[in-house]
């Protein structure tokens, strides 16, 4: 097992150096001077050149790209135009955020989207299923951006249950920083005011962000739970006597869990690129908005450390992804 | 003899895609206390069948129980909620299916999946207060100890083993622990050696042999096999196209079979050719159940058929005792008619 | 093969053109008739048919073309839905419903230039892959791995990022994307392909490596190629609305739905018209595309999954 884990934290690095090499080849195809981009446009020559030997634009590409992976292996992602903070500064700071948010929802979509298919399944072609499936279809197709705007308007605006956006009113201190997430801070320092607070802020957000993983979810899971049912196996168990809840709810749902498993990985994967839009609808301040930032100011550097990140955190969700794999079926285990 | 399960008169429909499929026509089966009944018929017809609609495991739609009863234990199965099967299912009458690479769950240790099944009857078995509810611990025991009455070796190490752990072989024997996990009355095996090796298939049925004398269950045993069936049944029903065609003794089929498809049968197994080293086939296909044959459904591939075959279907009418016969050749000697055109073998 | 007609070369290169394609016409036809029994199948048909047509006809059936970009009516802005401006008008006083209009035009041309560019690239490079086998299947895949390594939206915004905005770009960053789907797709059915008894009896006589692709492996494509790609076009066109709205797509004043809602953003709550609109159409067309893409995948690849 820990050989597997060995070999897959090899590949992982592997690909980020990959990425990074890809990455920054586009950057530097980029038309244009980077260093005049860099500068402004009110900059003069000399402005721009110290730019340019500062950001090593006048080295030859493979001199750049050495340095820069060098700096990256030293946590250095260079220095943001926009903010003009180091961009690993700039990162700490918005990075808790973003994994608040993300946690959150893709809590609430695998274990909503794995309860509502089983009821789907279970309740086939009743109310509850035909409901189930209609959101699981248009749930995919819905604009997450347009999601969020919409329920901001009538949630928020209108009927004001919940907050436009941020993370936390402006008026209520954040809470001593021990885990940097206002939830658990606000939990564990006893501090109901700003817990309950960070929770209002956090529903919206959270909800637009987890709704099209929460319909793939449900959809693959019913697809399979249906299909499980069919099994010989529940036949076997159904004729020996165990109770419908017990085969539902233990042996037909861990099978069923396989091909979900597949998706949740998949959709996590979406989810981290919906954190550019969804941040940006909610002002909520995390990388994704960081990185939207950067990019429409055509500041590169961030943008390559929140992808380089992000994909990093992708990657290692697909190894616990497979390493579940070898949890719930034990034929796969001794591979 | 005390009757334990009777079929009366079952008939049951299928709705496929092209049409609704007349599966069982009227079977009539008895199974009395300690009897070894073997059901014996060809692919499709409807031996299977009959063994899943006595626990009622019948896909509701598409199939469709039209009329009969089951009787056991003074009710009717067909008519008991779903709340009084669960109470029957695995306790009185158990079931031990084919193929156990399909029928055992692939993701949860043998021990699991037969402690559910001990826990699910909740019937302590050992000292104490009858119906008294099993703890785990309890469970894994008895559990344990089913597993070694099977005969599998080092019992207590190999139930922690998975399904896909196990050979073809062990894997029924597991099948058979779960069905007799609470003594059942009844124990219906619907081909469990189909799927397994010759030698393996010998040792299976020496095991259900074994079991049954030292328990005295009742065992209906389902199977296309009639040379398995013959093991270990002392009673054996032929199966044609949803119909029972003769029913007896297996010391009176194999001697005097009557109907001219159980002799079909024998004639087709190698070893009672009357040519040497020749095996005789039953020309023809089994019939098209959505539109069966008029009259007697085996008519069209009988050697001996009549004009009335295709007119009537033939009564099922015991001609000898504790010998049962459908088929027009035959009539009863009770009838009014007596014997007539009696065919000599 | 020879006409029967020979004062007819029309109607015999008719006949004989269908007699050849005769099993495909059938499966084309079970294809239709099994599409027309799912109701969720013949809906997406139906929006997808809505989408194209407006799309197609889009100018003529506008009622203030001179919205579409450039015009300015500033007494006129603001207002709410009404029969002259179903949709109401934006900031300077254009017509919503007219740009709305002429945005799907607009999606469809990002839709299938993306798709198209990714399938140029990735089709090819999974036959070679698939096909040659070895270290140049290796290479390929490990390259295709790389760009599946991260989530597509972050790629896109990265290569943007470097770029800069605008909706050229997005639509390569886009493309850039998308060929790694088609590359895996293709490959993996190429690799099967490849071990069929039909291959080996072409290359037995001799056929040569072109022949073989071209004749036997990718009409054997064609099918999951067909049902990702009309997947693609609603998540594509779903992208470039996403870039749009986040500032590095299509740069107002063009009348990208994604563009629209991020202006439109900007007036609410009271002004809702803007943003709502332009999204319920990127979300009529996803769904249409999503929905048929799901029929075709049921009737022409049922073994895939996801």
């Amino acid at each position: 097992m820990k050989r597997y884990i060995l070999k897959r934290l090899l590949s992982i690095a592997i690909t980020l150096i990959g990425l990074s090499i890809v990455v920054f080849a586009v950057s530097r195809i980029a038309p244009g001077d980077p260093a005049k981009l860099a500068a402004g446009p009110d900059a003069t020559e000399e402005m721009v050149q110290v730019i340019r030997k500062e950001f090593r634009l006048d080295q030859p590409l493979v001199i750049q790209y050495v340095s820069y992976m060098r700096g990256l292996l030293k946590g250095n992602f260079g220095r943001s135009i926009r903010t003009r903070h180091q961009v690993w500064e700039d990162i700490k700071l918005f990075l808790p955020a973003t994994f608040e948010l993300v946690f959150v929802s893709i809590s609430f979509a695998i274990i909503f989207g794995i309860l509502f298919g089983v009821l789907s399944a279970v309740y086939r072609d009743t109310w509850i299923d035909h409901s189930a499936r209609f959101f699981s279809v248009t749930g995919v197709a819905i604009p997450m951006f347009w999601l969020g705007i919409m329920l901001q308007l009538l949630l928020a605006a209108r009927f004001h249950l919940f907050p436009i956006g941020g993370r936390l009113d402006t008026m209520i201190n954040s809470p001593i920083s021990i885990t940097r997430f206002f939830l658990v801070d606000g939990l564990i320092t006893g501090n109901w005011v700003v817990f309950k607070n960070a929770l209002s802020h956090i529903i919206l957000p959270a909800f637009v962000l987890s709704f099209p993983a929460l319909a793939s979810i449900t959809r693959i899971n019913r697809a399979e739970m249906l299909e499980v049912l069919h099994k010989d196996f529940v036949l076997n168990e159904k004729a020996q006597g165990i109770s419908e809840r017990l085969i539902i709810a233990k042996y037909a749902l861990k099978n069923a869990l396989i091909p979900t498993l597949t998706m949740i990985g998949l959709r996590y994967g979406w989810m981290l690129g919906g954190t550019i839009l969804v941040e940006t609808v909610f002002d909520w301040p995390g990388i994704g908005y960081y990185a939207v930032a950067a990019a429409v100011y055509s500041d590169f550097q961030p943008v390559m450390a929140v992808t380089v990140i992000l994909g990093l955190n992708f990657m290692l969700a697909n190894l616990l992804v497979d390493m579940g794999y070898g949890f719930l079926d034990p034929r796969v285990r001794y591979e | 003899m005390e009757r334990l399960l009777e079929i009366k008169d079952l008939k049951i429909e299928f709705d496929t895609f092209e049409g609704v499929s007349h599966v069982l026509e009227g079977i009539n089966l008895t199974l009395g206390r300690g009897d070894t009944l073997g059901l014996v018929g060809e692919t499709g017809c409807g031996k299977s069948i009959t063994a899943k609609a006595i626990l009622r495991l019948l896909p509701i739609p598409p199939a469709r129980i039209v009329s009969g009863e089951i009787l056991f234990e003074g009710g009717d199965l067909l008519k008991k909620s779903e709340e009084e099967m669960k109470k029957i299912r695995g306790r009185r009458i158990a079931m031990v299916f084919q193929d156990p690479m399909t029928f055992l769950n692939p993701l949860f240790t043998i021990e699991e999946q037969l402690v559910d099944v001990i826990l699910a009857h909740e019937r302590g078995d050992g000292p104490g207060v009858q119906g008294e509810r099993l703890d785990r611990k309890r469970a894994v025991e008895k559990a344990i100890e089913l597993l070694s009455e099977v005969k599998i070796p080092q019992p207590e190490m190999r139930i922690k083993s998975y399904p896909h752990e196990f050979s073809g072989g062990m894997r029924q024997r597991v099948l058979i622990a779960m069905a007799l996990s609470s003594s059942p009355q009844i124990l219906i095996a619907d081909e469990p050696t189909t799927a397994l090796d010759v030698t393996i298939q010998a040792q299976i049925l020496h095991l259900i042999r074994h079991l049954v004398q030292t328990h005295g269950h009742s065992v209906l045993l389902v199977s296309h096999d009639l040379g398995v069936v013959a093991r270990v049944c002392k009673r054996i029903a032929v199966m044609y196209a949803g119909i029972i065609v003769e029913s007896c003794s297996t010391a009176q089929l194999f001697r005097r079979p009557y109907h001219p498809y159980t002799k079909g049968l024998l004639n087709s197994i190698l070893t009672f050719s009357k040519r040497e080293g020749e095996a005789q086939v039953i020309k023809g296909m089994i019939p098209d159940l959505i539109q069966p044959p008029p009259g007697c459904r085996f008519h069209p591939r009988c050697l001996e058929a009549m004009g009335v075959c295709e007119k009537e279907e033939p009564h099922f009418q015991e001609i000898e005792e504790g010998h049962w016969v459908s088929c027009h050749l035959y009539k009863s000697p009770s009838s009014p008619l007596g014997f007539e055109s009696y065919r000599l073998f | 093969m020879n006409s029967t007609n020979p004062t007819n070369p029309i109607n015999s290169t008719w006949t004989r053109w269908k007699r050849e394609r005769e099993s495909q016409i059938r499966s084309l036809k079970l294809t239709v008739y099994t599409l027309s029994r799912s109701p969720l199948s013949v809906i997406g048909f139906c929006f997808v048919l809505v989408f194209l047509v407006i799309a197609l006809i889009g100018p003529w059936i506008i009622t203030y073309p001179g919205d579409i970009k450039g015009a300015i009516h500033m007494d006129q802005k603001l207002r709410p839905p009404s029969p002259s401006h179903p949709f109401g008008t934006d900031e300077v006083g254009r017509d919503i419903y007219s740009r709305v209009i002429i945005g799907t035009g607009l999606s469809l041309q990002i839709g299938l230039i993306i798709i198209f560019v990714a399938m140029g690239i990735g089709v090819p490079l999974g036959i070679i892959a698939g096909y040659f086998g070895g270290w140049v299947n290796e290479f390929i895949m490990r390259i295709t791995d790389i760009f599946l390594s991260i989530p597509g939206l972050l790629l896109a915004l990265a290569i943007v990022g470097a770029l800069g905005p605008g909706i050229k770009n997005a639509m390569l960053a886009l493309s850039i994307v998308w060929w790694p789907g088609y590359v895996r797709l293709v490959q993996g059915k190429t690799l099967s392909l490849r071990e069929e008894s039909f291959v080996e009896a072409a290359k037995s006589i001799g056929a040569s490596k072109l022949r073989i692709v071209f004749n036997h492996i990718l009409p054997n494509c064609t099918s999951p190629i067909i049902v990702k790609a009309s997947m693609d076009m609603g998540m594509a066109i779903l992208f470039a609305a996403n870039l749009g709205f986040i500032g590095v797509g299509a740069q107002p004043p063009i009348p990208e739905w994604g563009a629209m809602i991020s202006t439109g953003r900007n007036y609410l709550p009271d002004h809702w018209w803007m943003a709502t609109f332009p999204g319920l159409a990127i979300l009529i067309t996803v769904l249409g595309f999503n929905l048929l893409g799901d029929g075709l995948r049921d009737v022409l690849d049922p073994q895939s999954r996801i």
